[in-house]
């Protein structure tokens, strides 16, 4: 018997009667991480880990009970044995092994192997089926090291400084903010100008004991503020806003995974584009799910078609999952300039 | 090649004239001449032979990665580019990196040698490049190889860089540069020296263009300033004279030689050093043909007596650039003109070299009358040139006006093609066409017709070959093709980007005669909107 399957709710365990990230509403959920398409409010009781209490409790709001949970300790849910293991994607992020009926079961939820100075690195959990994310399951997705990445950025930075130009990096709110803040202090001590998004999150990092480069909100600083050579972090979204505007002349960055080929890159018109991911590349992939020993393989998000075909080929049975996650936003949109002519 | 895949990294990455500009300064200054003179070739828009076809290409990616082919497919459709999936596949912290960077010009040298080699050693170079090269370089090699380069600049920009480099005027850059410029030391050498003697014999000067007139003419003032001609629809022409040898150009800066035998013939009575602008015809006793008689003729190096017969063509010259081996360019056109007359004076009207007549008329108002019998004449409409100018490099407002009869035309470029609907919906014939905004292209129109089949097939055929970029049904191609397309009105527009809007747009004609670096500007449209 299946211990996941996949209902109008979400990823559901019938033998714990609870359900793993739900999109709905259920009475029980276990929250892997607390990124929006992961932990949604409504339900009535929530079950996350310890690092993770803070961020999933501003998620998911007062109305329902949560549980905090630390990484590897049991819990009984029905007829399940249920734990937490780092996933290494953000704080607080969580596999979720679940064992009833003599099988192991894993649930991913989001993960990187890449090192990351704000959350646990992720941890090879041994396990007979393996539901993992694939949002860059494609074999031209491979990270360079985080600190090469951060050296462009803090470079890029001082180019803006020399040029009299502010340098506006665009990246989540919840995870790549505080990576990247932690991950330039091997460069510099420099205060760094938060949107207003951020700043409670960044907080929430700070209180549990993460490192990073001081930060002030955007919204503190004076009128007339001189915002050259400044680093400005502000969500994806905020590009191409009149928001945006105040800080001219400036360079707009954005630190995404997707940023690895220059075709997505080009077609958002990002001044620069930093190849910096919270999710596992195609070797990541490949590896943590040799690691599990798992012999099945269920895949969500995104690019799915090209892993299960390479793992097919590798002999484990590997299929496709649907589920609502939305891996990271801003891959590549199809050009609507052939469109906008046509009008 | 890694100053210039580094180049070629700069100049994809920003939109901004002057870090372009920068970019290119840095990379004539840091780069030896031997690969400085290809680099040039490259920005300048050529490119080499495709050496080898895509196919096999991802054959060998297949086994050199060991990746299983669905695999490869899934990864270059979300690429959209072969070249960069390529580069993006082999990019390995446990790469080979050689200890030496593989010089530009030994890398053409290589590429072009392969054309030769077996398909064991083209794949052994090849797949060796693969694994060894940094990821821009890889980048590089692969549009090389493919013979898809595409650089993020216009010919004129890397003229200009090269100019301020060289410490010499950018016309006189263009001038240096028009033709086939062939890269090499000397070559490039040439093109950095500070003296202006040494020309190669067939170079042409660059051409002076015309701007559409869209205010009444009365605003130009005294129609006894201008010199108005018919505006011919044939090809422009350059045709040049000089020791003993005789070179026809296009304004594509694409040399015509051996296209028309009857105009190579004429102009051998020329003396030497003598340089005209006009206009290639198809002509017979009874006067101009139809352009569709003359496209016969172009792009047809073999001439059979019935072509010959059926579509004969005349130069008509219009205007004197080089007279007795000096540059006239700077003289008025009223003494160029008159110079030109005395040249072709009583020459045989039958003859392959005419001169171009002029229109006389008292005043606007009857020039507005001959105008409207353009189309009978088979003409456009006039030309209105100041005869007070001097022959000018390029679209200078103010000197030469066109003043075009019936429906607006514009010369755009092939951006996007997307499949079409029916009985040809196995073919590409949804052209999207853009016109120039400073470095960047516009899309301003899509169009549908206009085509014949034939060169839809041949259209076809092409934008498969040069595809970019691929989105669902619509392909992306490399911008080289021009049409020029002919639409009703034209509005503002705040829904388009380009800010315009076109009515009724439809290819008028595809222009093989006319290179990217001729269609016209956003502004030129702009101007043809009507005032509030
Ligand atoms: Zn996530
Ligand atoms: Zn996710």
């Amino acid at each position: 018997m299946d211990l996941i399957t996949v209902t109008d709710k979400g990823l559901y365990c019938p033998a714990g009667d609870f359900h793993v990230d739900p999109w709905r509403p259920v009475p029980r959920a276990v929250i892997t991480h607390a990124h929006a398409d992961h932990a949604r409010t409504g339900s009535k009781h929530y079950w996350c880990s310890k690092p993770g209490l803070n961020l999933t409790r501003a998620r998911v709001g007062l109305g329902g009970g949560i549980t905090a949970v630390a990484y590897g300790q049991r819990f009984t849910l029905g007829d399940a044995q249920v734990s937490l293991h780092p996933a290494g994607h953000v704080l607080g992020s969580a596999q979720v092994r679940i064992e009833a009926h003599g099988q192991v079961w894993v649930v991913s939820g989001d993960y990187k192997r890449d090192p990351d100075p704000t959350c646990a690195p992720f941890e090879p959990v041994p396990c007979d089926v393996f539901i993992t994310e694939a949002t860059f399951g494609l074999p031209v997705y491979r990270w360079q090291p985080p600190e090469e990445i951060a050296r462009e950025i803090f470079d890029w930075w001082q180019e803006c400084k020399a040029k009299g130009e502010c340098a506006v990096l665009c990246a989540y709110s919840l995870g790549k903010a505080q990576r990247i803040l932690a991950e330039l202090m091997r460069f510099t001590d420099e205060m760094v100008y938060l949107h207003g998004a951020m700043t409670q999150l960044v907080k929430a990092y700070r209180q549990e004991g993460v490192a990073m480069l001081p930060t002030d909100a955007i919204g503190n600083q004076p009128k007339f503020f001189d915002w050259k050579g400044r680093l400005v972090l502000a969500p994806p979204g905020a590009a191409g806003t009149p928001w945006i505007k105040r800080f001219k002349p400036a360079s707009v960055g954005f630190a995404s995974g997707w940023m690895r080929v220059r075709g997505s890159r080009r077609r958002q018109s990002w001044d620069r584009g930093f190849a910096l991911s919270d999710h596992a590349d195609w070797d990541g992939l490949l590896k943590s799910i040799e690691q599990t020993g798992a012999k099945r393989v269920l895949a969500t998000h995104g690019n799915t078609d090209a892993l299960i075909e390479l793992l097919r080929s590798r002999g484990i049975d590997a299929s496709e999952l649907n589920t609502e996650f939305e891996g990271e936003h801003g891959a590549n949109r199809p050009l609507d300039a052939a469109e906008e002519a046509s009008a | 090649m890694r100053r210039f895949a580094q180049l070629y990294a700069a100049l994809d990455d920003t939109r901004a004239t002057l870090v372009k500009l920068a970019a290119m300064h840095r990379y004539f200054a840091t780069t030896p001449p031997e690969d400085a003179a290809w680099g040039l070739f490259f920005l300048l828009g050529n490119r080499l032979k495709r050496v080898i076809p895509s196919s096999r290409l991802r054959t060998w990616l297949g086994e050199a990665t060991a990746l299983p082919d669905r695999v490869i497919e899934e990864s270059y459709a979300h690429v959209g580019d072969l070249g960069e999936t390529i580069a993006l596949l082999f990019d390995r912290d446990d790469r080979h990196e050689p200890a030496e960077d593989l010089p530009l010009h030994v890398c053409v040298e290589r590429l072009q040698a392969l054309q030769n080699s077996d398909e064991t050693a083209q794949r052994e170079f090849v797949t060796q490049q693969w694994r060894e090269l940094p990821f821009l370089e890889c980048l590089l090699f692969n549009k090389l190889l493919t013979g898809s380069l595409r650089v993020g600049v216009s010919a004129g920009l890397a003229a200009r860089a090269l100019a301020e480099h060289a410490g010499i005027d950018t016309p006189l850059m263009q001038a240096r540069l028009m033709g086939d410029w062939k890269p090499g030391v000397e070559n490039f050498a040439t093109l950095l020296a500070r003296d202006a003697s040494s020309r190669p014999v067939s170079q042409p000067y660059p051409f002076c263009l015309a701007s559409p007139l869209e205010d009444a003419p009365a605003s130009l003032g005294d129609p006894a300033d201008f010199l108005v001609e018919w505006k011919w629809d044939g090809i422009r022409g350059q045709l040049i004279r000089r020791e003993g040898q005789t070179f026809l150009w296009s304004r594509g800066e694409e040399l015509l030689d051996g296209r028309f035998p009857e105009i190579e013939a004429a102009a051998a009575s020329l003396p030497d050093g003598t340089v005209l602008d006009g206009e290639v015809l198809a002509w017979n006793a009874q006067g101009v043909m139809p352009f569709a008689v003359l496209q016969k003729r172009i792009g047809r190096k073999t001439l059979g007596k019935k072509v010959l017969a059926d579509a004969p063509v005349v130069f008509r010259a219009y205007d004197l650039i080089e007279w007795q081996g000096e540059d006239w360019r700077t003289r008025p056109l009223s003494e160029r003109r008159d110079q030109l007359e005395r040249l072709l004076a009583g020459a045989d009207p039958a003859a392959a070299l005419q001169l171009s007549d002029v229109v006389r008329a008292a005043d606007w108002s009857d020039l507005a009358l001959l105008r409207e019998t353009a189309r009978e004449r088979g003409v456009e409409g006039l030309m209105l040139k100041r005869l007070d100018t001097a022959y000018l490099a390029g679209r200078k407002r103010g000197s030469w006006w066109k003043w075009k009869v019936g429906a607006l035309t514009v010369d755009t470029v092939l951006l996007y093609a997307q499949s079409g609907h029916g009985r040809r919906s196995n073919l590409y014939t949804d052209y999207t066409l853009a016109v120039r905004d400073g470095e960047a292209l516009v899309p301003v129109a899509k169009a549908y017709s206009g085509l014949t089949d034939e060169e839809l097939n041949q259209m076809d055929r092409w934008i498969r070959a040069h595809t970019l970029e691929k989105f669902g049904p619509v392909r992306s191609v490399e911008a080289l093709q021009v049409f020029e397309i002919a639409f009703e009105g034209i509005q503002a527009s705040s829904r388009h980007k380009a800010g315009v809007a076109l009515r009724f747009p439809r290819i008028a004609r595809w222009r093989r005669d006319k290179a990217v670096a001729d269609i016209d500007t956003l502004d030129d449209l702009k101007k043809l909107l009507p005032s509030p």
